[in-house]
């Protein structure tokens, strides 16, 4: 399985304020992001809101530039490319959004929809651009008398199959999935989720799905990585982060997912809390406010990346409590 | 019973039968509008007016009958068939002078929206779409247009550049730029945080690609509106200028210079106000209509 895509340390800090009265400050949305992307694999990217998740999505597909660290597609390192090669390169890597509602043009038919990508970057003429077109709404599971409709005509689920129709037209070998089923109802999830792997086999894609919700998560993924406040706090496969996890926070996040087992809520406990703000982020480990294990040392000292039981875990006491 | 099984078999019909074309589409959208097919009759007869006014004028509008000055129209005591809309206080035929004048009125309209529409929606784009110091510096012009009454800083473009008709289109076109670039930028920014730009990114679009391919067409709902109530006051705001000597000079015919000019006989001749007022309120209202109807029809969400 070859490598698709490496991100090395991304790291991304934005400047605020900075106005007469205001002093300037650095939000460090995403602090030392690092992951690798394999042919056919799902990672999965946890968090909770306001964790980083959507600025790495930005980063990897180079909407936005890492302030630091190094994002690899295909082998080529991205940062200090010129303008058309970033582009040439942004074409392997293609997004399907969280809202269908608002991530289609409403002044666009389908056809138009599924085939601005390949127009814009000529590929084909018009007739082959059409054929694709109209496979590529099979594939996905669309009737070909919808190829002139507008988005408006369609359902969220369908959308979201539009959506997922329009990534896939340049062939792309990576595909950023930012919360792509969290806005439909579960019983079109799952129906979307498994088109999405369907079409992984068929067109051996790797997915950087962006997600907060863990079942869904369970369903898909074949690597989680877990944020927190823009920090990475827990990296392993999927069995071993839901069978055993080491962060606390993993933990907190794993019990906070409903779970129609009378004794669940028994033996878990809410965290209590609020995320510590990006402005003025702990000097320690971001989570110590929360944790229920934290000691002096946690808001002291930042835990570095280690590995733990074949996993890469930032907490002191990973394995031990 | 057979109601059950029919519409099955109606949308196998409507499988097979071809989509129709974009502009057979936009036709069917737009003729369902009533009040959008009667503005653009109404349009396209001011036109064929004004292209043929030579031949459907019966005086030349510069033609003064020293014997009939404020001669009433037609329907009223002492009205006469040569004047069908009365006569002028220098004994022009009123009639004749409005079908003339909409030459000048209407292009003067058209030239005004269409230089101030684009002019200022090219400049709301490059705002939003650049943003930092580039939209700072071009929004700041415009409050600084903003800041003056309109009609002093018409005068003061014209002053500078010169009197004359396309001078004066020229001012009251810089004039309503603000409105148009205020607009289209507002519209701009809330269209480029959705993500649908974004996925025509991710596509491999240019910059030119997404101003004007992805976010103009869903910008221009608020455009559309403002350029038809726009031609009004392009209208009045140049026969304003007419009637300060800065405008179309007197003796041509022009909708605002011949109601500006005949405000004093409003009491004992209406005819010579009223339908130079009158042939503007109706150009103005097709104009509305037809906008409307063009934008509802442009509106993908609004066709059956």
């Amino acid at each position: 399985m070859s490598v698709l895509m490496q991100a090395e340390d991304l790291r991304r800090y934005y400047q605020v304020g900075g106005g007469l009265f205001v002093p300037r400050a650095v939000v460090k949305a995403v602090d030392g992001v690092s992951f690798t992307l394999r042919t056919g694999e799902t990672l999965a990217v946890v968090g909770e809101s306001g964790c980083g998740k959507s600025t790495l999505a930005r980063m990897v597909t180079l909407m936005e530039l890492p302030s630091s660290g190094e994002l690899f597609i295909e082998g080529e390192a991205t940062s200090q490319q010129n303008e058309a090669e970033r582009r040439r390169l942004r074409l392997n890597v293609q997004m399907v959004f969280q809202n269908p509602y608002g991530s289609l043009n409403p002044r666009k038919t389908v056809g138009a929809i599924l085939e601005e990508p390949l127009a814009l970057n000529h590929r084909g003429n018009r007739a082959e651009r059409v054929a694709t077109a109209r496979a590529m709404m099979d594939r996905v599971g669309l009737r070909q008398d919808q190829y002139g409709r507008y988005p408006h005509m369609f359902s969220g689920g369908q959308r979201q199959r539009i959506a997922i129709a329009r990534a896939l037209m340049l062939n792309p070998r990576v595909v950023v999935a930012d919360e792509p089923v969290s806005a439909l109802d579960v019983s079109i999830q799952a129906q979307v989720l498994n088109l999405m792997m369907d079409l992984q086999d068929e067109f051996k894609l790797a997915y950087l799905f962006i997600s907060h919700d863990l079942s869904v998560v369970r369903h898909i993924a074949r690597e989680v990585l877990v944020l927190y406040c823009g920090r990475p706090v827990e990296h392993g496969t999927k069995a071993g982060i839901f069978e055993n996890p080491l962060h606390p926070y993993t933990r907190a996040l794993l019990a906070a997912t409903p779970s129609v087992d009378p004794l669940h809520s028994k033996h878990t406990a809410a965290v209590k809390g609020e995320l510590p703000s990006p402005l003025n982020p702990p000097a320690g480990c971001a989570f110590a406010s929360r944790c229920p294990h934290a000691t002096d040392r946690c808001t002291a000292e930042r835990p570095e990346w280690r590995e733990v039981e074949g996993r890469l875990v930032a907490c002191h006491f990973a394995g031990s409590v | 019973m057979s109601g059950a099984e029919n519409p099955s078999a109606a949308t196998a019909v409507n499988a097979a039968l071809p989509m129709p074309s974009a502009a057979r589409l936009f036709w069917r959208g737009f003729a369902e509008n009533r009040g959008a097919v009667i503005g653009l009759g109404v349009m396209v007869t001011l036109l064929v007016l004004a292209a043929g006014a030579e031949f459907f004028a019966p005086h030349a509008p510069i033609e003064q009958f020293r014997e009939y000055f404020l001669v009433p129209p037609v329907w009223e005591e002492g009205g006469s068939w040569s004047f069908p809309l009365g006569t002028d206080d220098v004994g022009r035929d009123v009639f004749s002078r409005l079908i003339f004048g909409a030459r000048l009125s209407l292009v003067i309209g058209f030239s005004v929206v269409t230089l101030s529409l684009t002019c200022g929606t090219a400049l709301g784009l490059t705002a939003a779409f650049v943003g930092g110091w580039v939209d700072s510096a071009i929004m700041r012009l415009m409050d600084v247009l903003l800041v003056f009454p309109s009609l002093l800083l018409a005068i003061v473009i014209v002053a500078i550049l010169g009197p004359g008709l396309f001078n004066a289109m020229l001012a009251v076109a810089i004039v309503a730029l603000p409105a148009y670039t205020r607009l289209s930028r507002a519209s701009a920014l809330a269209e480029l945080a959705r993500d649908y730009v974004t996925a025509t990114r991710c596509a491999g679009a240019g910059r030119l690609h997404l101003m004007f391919s992805t976010v103009l067409p869903n910008c221009l709902a608020p455009l559309i509106v403002q350029a038809s109530l726009g031609f009004s006051s392009a209208v009045l705001d140049a026969a304003a200028l007419g009637f300060l000597g800065l405008g179309a000079q007197p003796p041509t015919p022009e909708w605002g210079t011949m109601l500006a000019g005949a405000l004093q006989f409003y009491q004992r001749a209406w005819w010579v106000l009223t339908f130079p007022g009158l042939a503007i309120l109706i150009t103005v209202l097709a104009f509305n209509l037809f906008g409307d109807g063009l934008r509802d029809a442009l509106d993908p969400k609004l066709k059956r």
